[in-house]
């Protein structure tokens, strides 16, 4: 006896959140039922091995036939052929984009492109996340990142209107495509032991403050590419390391006002001219894309590195940080001080979450 | 009557891409009705097309309306080459027709294509002006009433019951046409729904011609068929139950009504116990007559002539309603009355009077091809002839009618079984004529009378019974006699007492048979039959007794025949019916006394049996009171012969009676086990398992021993095929696997629904088939409903009222339960600003008188004070309704568009019901009380793909189509105005494969009633929402859909 057809279908559509994520998870039919039975369900049910893989089947199928829809969440909600209550279609798509963070911290970062496709066997490897889980959330990725790409307005409310996300993940995919878009090096040594959280942050820092959206919200692309009027002008600073006079003018109304205040003082004074020269550099070379790209490789090497080798207490790292941003409103001879600010106030935010103690 | 019939075709939308180098498509939409056809304008590259067309009028006179479904194709427009068809829209208008059901059809229907599914929706809208016309010679039936519902609908009254209609129609099937050997398979599949679609439209307007020769404006228990018999046709059938009802419409009309009973009472003989002692019930279950190879039924009496005489002690007093019966019976044709059968299975209080068992006839026929579609003779006399056989078979059981009355075949080839079952029963006249009943009325009077046991009570002659039975005192009134088992095919009576809860019970069986041609196989499964029936008979009643329980409802048997086997399925609910008496155990014996192993193998088995009975009284909570044998006095000394009777027709032997009967114990049931077969028997009996704790099952519409239902229901279908390995089966192998089949599908069942426990599994409807020689197929449908357990041990007492309660079509009685309820919950909000407050809504609400009379009605009576939040809550919703007839899900969906997304993301989903439609099979919607009745929904649809693989597999591809089925029902339920179907069922599910060819094809026929139903009052609702804030909003220019 061999049973050739086995299917339920109900008025309401039943999802089982726990077979879902196997699903999600990548796992095959006969894996998920032998995770199934681990976690004790024969026992509380009574339900016997054959009926637990018939129900893992016919549940798979469903994800399976509802996953074309999930691909455009708003064709998931006005469709007929499946009744499903909105909170359990909010569901639904909340943990059919929901990532893992291993996976994002691979891929952040890099080109969405069928290259990247063919390295996720290598992430798969090892991240130890199934291959068909890895693909799913690559292709979010890329799917999100092909719709809302051109799009103008709020790069986080096209997303949620597109994908009908929760705030937070919208704001999650915003950074992915925001770091997918300039492809900013994530993946260096140096930078592993940064979390997906602090990027984001870095991105939707920058996103509120160096887009083109964050001058003029009626342009294309407003807020994926960052604005190259800016990124030009950022050169302007270079003056602020560049005239020994205004450097240590800066210098000294820095340390006039941290005296005292910083534990780490000496080391600051010491080193306030290499560190000022690093960050405005890197302001300086914004305009080439290659450097864009580094951005945070340069900022962990130029400021959080030689920092924290000198063990800066994160606090320190705040009053210097803030001091040394508001000292250059008292430089008679600086000019820039809007554009200084635009730099300086997102920049400042970005170090304090890249400095970890 | 002609009429003018309107559509509008407003908008697409998520069409297929058909054109690849633009991703885009070219649609337009043609408009066929009859033999004229209109067509929109081309809307280019677009997926989401706006066609906004003006409207198209079809003049047609309301044959054509009836007969005629509106057909609505949209194509993809190519300038080199034919058009591209997408798919289709098929909308039956019937439910235009008829003055109170929808005004207008109006929503987004699933395109549908036979090879691709459903390939996006279109927005439609439908119209029909009617012309009156007062032609007599009319052929159309326009205005009479369809209810697929076996009961009286829940807002209407049943004036006349009138009796039995049916009818069917021929054709050939198109798919058997020379000309399908040219066309493809999408234009094989259009013809044959069209046809169908047809054939439904115009056996319909004819079952109406009948009616309202009868002079009535309803039909209910509607069930129409279609039998696939291949080469030879197309036949679908119908059969039905002619009414007169009335619409409970206002109070007023009512409580004048509720005058009259107690006068009523005095004329009306049968509702007093007969006063000349018993008729006798029967309860033989089932009854087989052998005799020609055709058959073996039961049958039912023809009412009128048989109340006469059977009334005896009544006849005197009655006659003015003689007169009347008279009268009617002139008026009305007289074939109309040749059966006196009614497919109802819950009945008007009062109405059923006796029950006396279940008669069934089955007869088998060769196929040939019919020559004359007009004239469908030869189909009509084989029902004809069956139908005689019931109505002999009933008679022979002491009755005049058949309640619970089914048809069905089953084909397979050239040969074809038709069978016919139903519950022989006494009925009281009163409703069967003009203007004396007054149905939700006499509950109250029959309160009165001592509690429901008058069912039991047996209508044949004790002396001269049609065969032995058992007979005791009934248990409840102590002065009828009972039988010892009941056996019927209806639900359970509403005020029958009974104890503890039901279970669903099954007897399966399958047979091996040679391969054979024609007239031998024919005669081959004739010989089978009787054994069949037999054995099934046998289980049903071990499995009762097992159980602990004396009598099933809902009794259906379904004998399938494929090329080498047949196949019984049963299912029934069990229940304990305080009337009768507790059934005995079961008592083993075994043939070789002497061996000493054996005998203790024997009584371990007998152990374990008793244990089984034991441990069945306690999970259904059957404890009935002890009675001492003396009150009852001692049965009619009458043993087993009924047994022995009908085991004589089997090769077992007749020892196995004498053992019996030398065992002396009464009322114990025997089983032999002396050889394997009968080993198997009991084993089976054992490996039964009981649903996990929290779940029940029956296949009634509602439980027994459950009465508080809360509001969530699933309902669903399950469709499982195996394949048998073996080329040597035995019929014990066979057994087994069968058996397995169906235990095994029940137990995912109770798994995929763990979450709603505690719940019950109500009508739940086996069918099985054999599509090919090694393959069995399984259909269940069903409904889960969630139960409050705490209140799950509520006494009987309380069951039956409240089951009355919910049958009254008003609320008038609901009175006490729903203010206690509510007193406590809602102590601040006295009545009186209540009341106005819903006065002021329906007032302003500009709805028509009669619909406002509704809802004050509502509001007047019972439970207004946990209700009338609710109430104003809906109107609130039907506002937001308002424009669910052109918009369901859009409007559903658009908040999700902007930020909202959250809010309905979290725990408050508040109008999540909105844009929902609910299904059950049952006739009613726990927690809500139906409005309204839209039409009929009667649907049939084909699926063929020849790209099985990759659509998942058989079981890819049945899934993904009964989803859409679900979901295009669901859409025209929606574009009715409705938000729920009732009594829905799965009429049929052909599927047919071809996995080496990567094919598959299936055909799917459902009907149901489109309702539309408003919650009642949720006690869990009134502490949280605050009354104030609901009523603002739905006060100003709040609509209500009654």
């Amino acid at each position: 006896m061999t049973s050739e057809l086995d299917i339920f279908v109900g008025n309401t559509t039943l999802i089982d959140e726990d077979v879902y994520r196997l699903w999600l998870d990548g796992y095959s039919v006969s894996d998920a039922v032998a995770l199934r039975v681990r976690s004790g369900i024969l026992e509380q049910t009574g339900a016997t091995a054959a009926v637990l893989q018939s129900d893992t089947m016919d549940h798979y199928r469903t994800f399976h036939m509802l996953e074309r829809l999930l691909h455009a969440p708003p064709k998931l909600l006005h469709q007929l052929i499946y009744q499903i209550p909105p909170s359990r279609q909010a569901l639904l798509i909340e943990r059919y984009y929901t990532f893992d963070e291993a996976f994002v911290r691979e891929v952040l970062g890099k080109k969405l492109s069928k290259g990247t496709k063919k390295d996720l066997d290598d992430i798969s490897t090892k991240t130890g996340i199934t291959l068909k889980s890895c693909r799913r959330q690559f292709d979010n990725f890329k799917r999100v990142f092909k719709v809302v790409e051109e799009m103008r307005g709020s790069l986080v409310d096209n997303i949620q209107q597109h994908f009908l996300l929760s705030d937070r993940l919208a704001r999650d995919y915003a950074a992915i495509v925001f770091f997918a878009n300039n492809r900013f090096e994530t993946g260096k040594k140096k930078l592993q032991y940064l979390s997906f959280g602090d990027f984001a942050f870095c991105a939707e820092l920058m996103i509120q403050h160096w887009t083109l959206g964050a001058v003029d919200s009626q342009v294309d692309d407003m807020d994926v590419d960052l604005d190259k009027e800016f990124l030009q002008d950022l050169k302007e600073l270079k003056v602020l390391v560049a005239d020994k006079d205004l450097l240590d003018l800066h210098k000294s109304l820095v340390c006039t006002a941290l005296r005292g205040k910083l534990g780490v003082f000496s080391e600051m004074e010491a080193n306030f001219k290499n560190l000022s020269r690093g960050l405005v550099n890197v302001a300086a070379k914004l305009t080439h894309n290659k450097d864009v790209r580094d951005l945070f490789v340069d900022l962990v090497e130029k400021f959080v590195e030689p920092c924290r080798s000198d063990h800066w207490p994160l606090g320190d790292v705040r009053l210097f940080l803030n001091q040394y941003s508001a000292s250059v409103h008292s430089l008679d001879g600086f000019r820039f001080q809007a554009l200084w600010d635009r730099y300086m106030g997102t920049l400042r935010g970005c170090l304090l979450r890249l400095y970890h103690e | 009557m002609p009429g003018k019939l309107k559509v509008k075709i407003v908008a697409g939308r998520h069409l297929p891409v058909m054109d690849r180098a633009s991703d885009l498509t070219d649609a337009f939409v043609e408009v066929k009705f009859g033999n004229t056809t209109f067509k929109t304008d081309v809307y280019h590259k677009s997926l989401n097309p706006q066609w906004n067309s003006e409207w198209f009028k079809f003049e047609v006179d309301d044959e054509d309306l009836q007969d005629e479904p509106l057909q609505i194709t949209v194509l993809d427009h190519d300038t080199y080459s034919a058009n591209d068809a997408i798919g289709k829209v098929y909308i039956d208008i019937d439910p235009l027709l008829y003055s109170e059901a929808a005004t207008v059809i109006s929503g987004w229907f699933p395109i549908y294509d036979t090879i691709h599914g459903i390939r996006g929706e279109i927005n439609v809208v439908v119209k029909v002006d009617l012309f009156n016309d007062l032609n007599r010679f009319r052929q159309s039936s326009c205005g009479v009433k369809f209810f697929c519902t076996t009961s009286i609908p829940k807002c209407y009254r049943a004036v006349i019951i009138h009796g039995f209609v049916e009818e069917l129609v021929v054709n050939e099937d198109p798919e058997y046409q020379w000309i399908d050997r040219i066309r493809t398979p999408r234009a094989s599949n259009e013809a044959r729904q069209r046809l169908i679609s047809l054939m439904s439209g115009e056996l319909q307007r004819k079952i109406g011609l009948k009616v309202l020769e009868m002079r009535g404006n309803a039909v209910v228990g509607y069930l129409q068929c279609f039998d696939l018999e291949g080469e030879s046709g197309l036949v679908v059938r119908a059969i039905g139950t002619a009414c007169t009802l009335d619409k409970l419409s206002s109070p007023a009309a009512f409580l004048p009504a509720c005058n009259s009973p107690s006068k009523e009472m005095k004329e009306s003989p049968l509702v007093h116990p007969p006063s000349h002692g018993c008729r006798s019930t029967h309860n033989s279950p089932i009854h087989t007559a052998t005799g020609s190879r055709l058959t073996q039924n039961f049958s039912v009496s023809v009412p009128t002539l048989i109340y006469t005489g059977m009334g005896s002690g009544s006849a005197g007093k009655e006659g003015g309603p003689f007169k009347g019966l008279l009268r009617q019976q002139t008026q009305s044709a007289l074939e109309q009355r040749e059966f006196p059968f009614f497919t109802l299975t819950a009945f008007p209080p009062g109405f059923l009077v006796h029950v006396g068992g279940v008669v069934s006839a089955r007869s088998v026929k060769l196929l040939d091809r019919i020559h004359n579609p007009d004239e469908p003779e030869t189909r009509d006399a084989w029902w004809a002839e069956i139908r005689q056989e019931i109505k002999s078979h009933a008679k022979a059981l002491g009755c005049h009618a058949v309640v619970g009355y089914s048809e069905s075949t089953s084909i397979c080839e050239e040969v074809c079984i038709l069978s016919a079952s139903g519950t022989a029963a006494v009925l009281n006249p009163r409703f069967l004529q003009d203007g004396t009943v007054e149905g939700c009325l006499e509950q109250r009077l029959e309160e009165n009378l001592p509690a429901g046991c008058g069912f039991c009570h047996i209508p044949y002659d004790e002396l001269n019974m049609p065969f032995p039975a058992h007979l005791t005192y009934c248990y409840n009134c102590r002065k009828q006699k009972v039988p010892d088992v009941l056996f019927t095919t209806i639900d359970l009576p509403m005020d029958a007492t009974v104890i503890g809860k039901g279970c669903l019970i099954q007897a399966r069986l399958c047979r091996l048979k040679k391969k054979a041609q024609a007239e031998a196989n024919a005669t081959a499964i004739s010989n089978l039959l009787p054994f069949m029936e037999y054995e099934v008979h046998t289980q049903l009643m071990n499995k009762l007794k097992l159980k602990g329980m004396n009598a099933l409802f809902g009794l259906r048997i379904q004998i399938s025949v494929g090329e080498n086997m047949l196949m019984g399925l049963a299912s029934a609910t069990g229940v304990y019916l305080a009337a009768l008496p507790t059934p005995g155990g079961i008592q083993i014996a075994g043939k070789t006394p002497n061996d000493g192993s054996y005998e203790q193998h024997i009584s371990h088995m007998q152990k374990k049996i008793n244990d089984t009975i034991a441990k069945n009284k306690e999970l259904y909570e059957i404890n009935p009171p002890e009675i001492s044998e003396e009150l009852i006095g001692s049965p009619i000394p009458e043993p087993r012969q009924r047994s022995r009777l009908l085991r004589s027709q089997s090769e077992s032997s007749d020892e196995v009676m004498e053992l019996d009967l030398s065992h002396g114990k009464k009322d114990a049931f025997v089983l032999e086990i002396d050889d394997t077969d009968a080993m198997e028997d009991v084993h089976s009996l054992l490996t039964d398992v009981p649903p996990p704790s929290g779940f029940y099952s029956c296949n009634t519409e509602i439980m027994p021993g459950i009465n508080n239902w809360t509001s969530e229901i699933q309902m669903f279908t399950s469709v499982r095929v195996i394949r048998l390995s073996s080329l040597n089966l035995t019929n014990q192998a066979l057994n087994k696997n069968f058996n397995d089949l169906c235990e095994n599908l029940l137990k995912s069942l109770y798994f995929k629904l763990r979450s709603m426990i505690p719940c019950c599994l109500c009508h739940v409807n086996f069918t099985v088939s054999l599509p090919e020689d090694e393959l069995i197929q399984v259909t269940v449908t069903a409904v889960a409903i969630t139960f409050d357990k705490n209140q799950a041990l509520q006494t009987t007492k309380t069951h039956v009222e409240k089951s009355l309660q919910r049958a009254s079509t008003d609320n008038e009685e609901l009175l006490q339960f729903p203010l206690e309820l509510c007193s406590d919950s809602l102590p601040p909000h006295p009545f009186p600003p209540v009341k106005e407050h819903l006065e002021s809504a329906s007032s302003n609400s500009g709805i028509p008188a009669a619909q406002r009379a509704t809802s004050v009605d509502y509001s007047s009576f019972a439970d207004r004070c946990s209700s009338w939040i609710e109430l104003i809550k809906l109107k609130a919703q039907t506002i937001r309704r308002g424009s669910i007839k052109t918009t369901v899900t859009v409007e559903k969906a658009s908040p999700m568009g902007e930020g909202n997304f959250r809010n309905r993301a979290g725990p408050s989903c508040a109008n999540s019901t909105v844009g929902v439609v609910k299904m059950t099979p049952l006739s009613f919607i726990p927690g809500a009380k139906i409005t309204k009745y839209l039409g009929i929904i009667n649907m049939f649809f084909i699926r063929e793909t020849t790209s099985l693989r990759e659509e998942g597999g058989v079981s890819g591809f049945l899934h993904a189509f009964i989803a859409e089925v679900f979901a295009m029902v669901r859409a025209h339920v929606a574009a009715l105005g409705g938000n729920a179907v009732v009594s829905y069922i799965m009429k049929q599910c052909v599927f047919m494969e071809n996995p080496n060819k990567n094919q598959a094809q299936c055909l799917i026929n459902v009907s149901g009633d489109a309702v539309v139903f408003v919650r009642e009052s949720e006690s869990e609702v009134v502490p949280t929402q605050h009354p104030t804030a609901n009523c603002q909003p739905a006060c100003p220019g709040g609509e209500v859909t009654t």
